[in-house]
């Protein structure tokens, strides 16, 4: 156990300020609204039911990347939940399959109103590399409304972060 | 060799099979008499062949169907041919398990009809297309015809447990965490695990299908996203299959730039895979400490090589990137921050007994069942298993390294963590060795058009273990056929045995452990 506390106060605190992520990885300005928000510290709380619609899985692993201690995205009172009734936002990755167009359907009518929908990936917002085919619906938009878009393949959680502070300041409008 | 030779005479003796002309590197290439193609599979796993691959192709007025078999390195691959009007023979599953999904796959997928194949069920099929509908055939065009709004696949016929207390469990295709999608059907008694069902497919994006008539970037690109976490490990055996059908080298630099990316992704992954084991067993320090490292690596291959995944980076004929001398530095020193980080957690988590109770005895896969299952990578390693083509059957630049295949042989989820630490070890070597020898000169060759006709196989290691794809050009140097075998084909079959007898809630670091691709076999 001894050893456990060296190694955590020899590593120290990691995470960094949102305002470094940006700077380090030159995202564009976040919009005003968002920046006021990012000000207020996120005082409310969004719950993200994540729903791999066909994914390769490389936006899976950035979408996780955003727990780890560099991005710690509950610290925005982001985090992400086991259930689409406990959500308030999903977040859908990859073309849409046909063999899971179903399933994403059904996540959506269990989400309880108002949700939001974010594309995560390039795959989710207009198709990628796969497109619309016999086993491939394409983008999200193409099965259920979408109300943000997050492009990249796959978008890094920086990017990502971006987007869901995005989607955030459309929830304050829609209140 | 002599084993090889004793089975080939052996089958040729018999009049089984006769040498085909081609040979496709590395694999020798024999024909077999439909009729007869059971029972080659039943002679070469009594000489003990592993069943490594199979897929189909559509060459007009037949099918051809392959099956890639190895032991000590040699590769054999095995073909017939049946006419398209009515396709059938007799299956190798009784003989190879392994080829039991594989062939359900190209059941639904050609409309080839194994004889005796245990499982008449349909795999990668759901409701997007008839019965009767074989995307992969050359008439099927490649938008189909699915219906306005696709069904759900609710009539699967799951194998069913009865009996006083037996209750079932569904699972998926929407999983609680952030994972792919696809079904678990467990029967259970209490806490206990009677029988598990895996059923995947959700994810099938029709990746053979979108191949056919893609230039040889366009396919390297869409290799690179058969599974997001191997994609280094799929683009480079896709542009090896394209590299040896067209007879080209590439140069040296190229091959070693791969390796250095190959490996940092095996690193990657693997420090993402334990410290996810970890967190599994609610060890939160550790999942964050592997998740720290494994960060600080991503970022490096974003300033470094250019793409935190590494994504598009292999292209036909070598590396789209290079490094400069500063960079082998950084590398350098990451590598050594990296050891000495490991050193340091490895002492903590050995020396934690809660953690060893969780990890321990938990979800055994026995050596015989890894081998009748034909498991890869580090599934089979920590079974006893110790094959790995970059040492059984190397390609440049392993050719040139000593490969050091590190093996377990208990068999359950302490054994799949350690091994992955051990790789990680090997792995970091190997980047050394790399990084200190790396050749200079271009990291690209052109890529010349591909002969009508041309075929290529790559096997290479990926993270996960022997990924085997195959290739052959029509016309204009576009594909005409493109196969990407991921090894979670193999190391799915073996998560059901995991789990039997074991409770429950110990099915997620059960399933963790084995880490088997749903995109990858989705396909």
């Amino acid at each position: 156990m001894w050893r456990q506390y060296v190694k955590m106060l020899k590593t120290g605190l990691k995470t960094e300020s949102l305002r470094k992520i940006e700077r380090d990885l030159d995202i564009e300005t976040l919009g005003v609204e968002v920046r006021r928000l990012v000000d207020k510290n996120f005082a409310s709380s969004l719950a993200i039911r994540q729903v791999d619609a066909g994914s390769c899985n490389g936006c899976e692993l950035e979408i996780h990347a955003l727990n780890n201690v560099y991005y710690d995205v509950e610290r925005f009172g982001v985090h992400f939940v086991a259930s689409p009734r406990h959500a308030d936002v999903l977040l859908v990755t990859g073309p849409v399959s046909r063999n899971m167009e179903a399933a994403l359907r059904r996540t959506y009518e269990a989400t309880p109103d108002p949700k939001w929908v974010i594309a995560c990936g390039d795959c989710a917002m207009c198709g990628g590399e796969f497109g619309v085919s016999y086993a491939s619906c394409g983008a999200v938009e193409n099965v259920i409304p979408v109300d943000v878009k997050i492009s990249g393949c796959p978008p890094s959680p920086a990017v990502l972060l971006r987007g869901i502070l995005e989607a955030l300041g459309k929830r304050r409008k829609k209140k | 060799m002599t084993a090889f030779s004793n089975f080939i005479s052996t089958l040729e003796q018999q009049g089984i099979i006769r040498r085909s002309e081609i040979t496709l590197t590395p694999a020798k290439v024999w024909q077999i008499e439909p009729k007869e193609w059971g029972n080659c599979a039943r002679l070469a796993r009594d000489a003990g062949w592993r069943w490594s691959a199979g897929w189909g192709e559509d060459l007009g007025d037949t099918l051809r169907i392959n099956s890639l078999i190895e032991m000590s390195g040699d590769y054999l691959l095995l073909r017939a041919e049946v006419p398209s009007q009515a396709p059938e023979l007799p299956s190798q599953t009784p003989y190879f398990l392994a080829a039991d999904r594989s062939e359900r796959h190209t059941r639904d997928m050609l409309g080839i009809c194994f004889l005796e194949h245990p499982d008449e069920r349909r795999w990668t099929r759901h409701q997007g297309w008839g019965e009767d509908e074989h995307p992969l055939r050359k008439v099927f065009p490649l938008p189909g015809n699915p219906p306005e709004q696709t069904p759900p696949d609710k009539d699967y016929p799951f194998v069913k447990a009865q009996g006083a207390s037996v209750y079932e469990i569904p699972v998926g295709p929407v999983h609680a965490g952030i994972i792919e999608p696809g079904h678990f059907r467990f029967q259970a008694v209490g806490e206990t695990v009677l029988n598990l069902e895996e059923r995947l497919g959700y994810v099938h994006k029709g990746i053979e299908k979108l191949a056919e008539g893609r230039d040889p970037e366009g396919l390297a690109r869409l290799a690179a996203r058969i599974s997001g976490d191997t994609t280094v490990g799929h683009a480079w055996a896709a542009c090896l299959a394209m590299e040896r059908a067209t007879g080209i080298e590439i140069p040296e630099r190229g091959a070693y730039l791969r390796a250095i990316m190959a490996e940092r992704e095996r690193i990657v992954n693997h420090l993402g895979d334990m410290g996810a084991i970890c967190n599994d067993v609610g060890f939160a320090f550790a999942h964050y400490q592997f998740g720290r490292l494994r960060e600080e690596w991503l970022r490096d291959n974003r300033n470094l090589f250019g793409h935190r995944l590494l994504m598009d980076l292999l292209v036909p004929g070598g590396v789209a990137m290079d490094l400069d001398p500063k960079a082998i530095d950084t590398l350098d020193t990451a590598l050594n921050r990296l050891g000495r980080e490991l050193d340091e957690l490895l002492a903590i988590l050995d020396r934690n007994t809660t953690l060893g109770d969780r990890l321990y005895t938990t979800g055994i896969l026995t050596s015989k069942t890894a081998t009748t299952l034909g498991c890869l990578g580090y599934v089979g390693r920590s079974s006893g298993q110790s094959f790995d083509v970059r040492r059984e059957a190397p390609y440049p630049p392993y050719d040139q390294l000593k490969v050091k295949v590190p093996s377990e042989d208990l068999g359950d989820v302490g054994s799949r963590f350690w091994i992955r630490y051990k790789e990680i070890r090997v792995a970091m070597r190997l980047l050394r060795v790399l990084l200190g020898r790396l050749p200079a000169g271009a990291t690209r060759a052109d890529f010349p058009v591909p002969a009508e006709g041309a075929e290529g196989l790559g096997i290479v290691e990926g993270w996960r273990g022997e990924i085997v794809t195959y290739v052959r050009f029509g016309e204009d140097g576009h594909i005409d056929r493109f196969f990407p075998r991921d090894p979670s084909w193999l190391n799915w079959s073996a998560l059901e045995r995991i789990v039997l007898e074991n409770i429950v809630p110990d099915f997620p670091v059960c399933n963790k452990s084995v880490n088997g691709s749903y995109s990858g076999v989705d396909l």
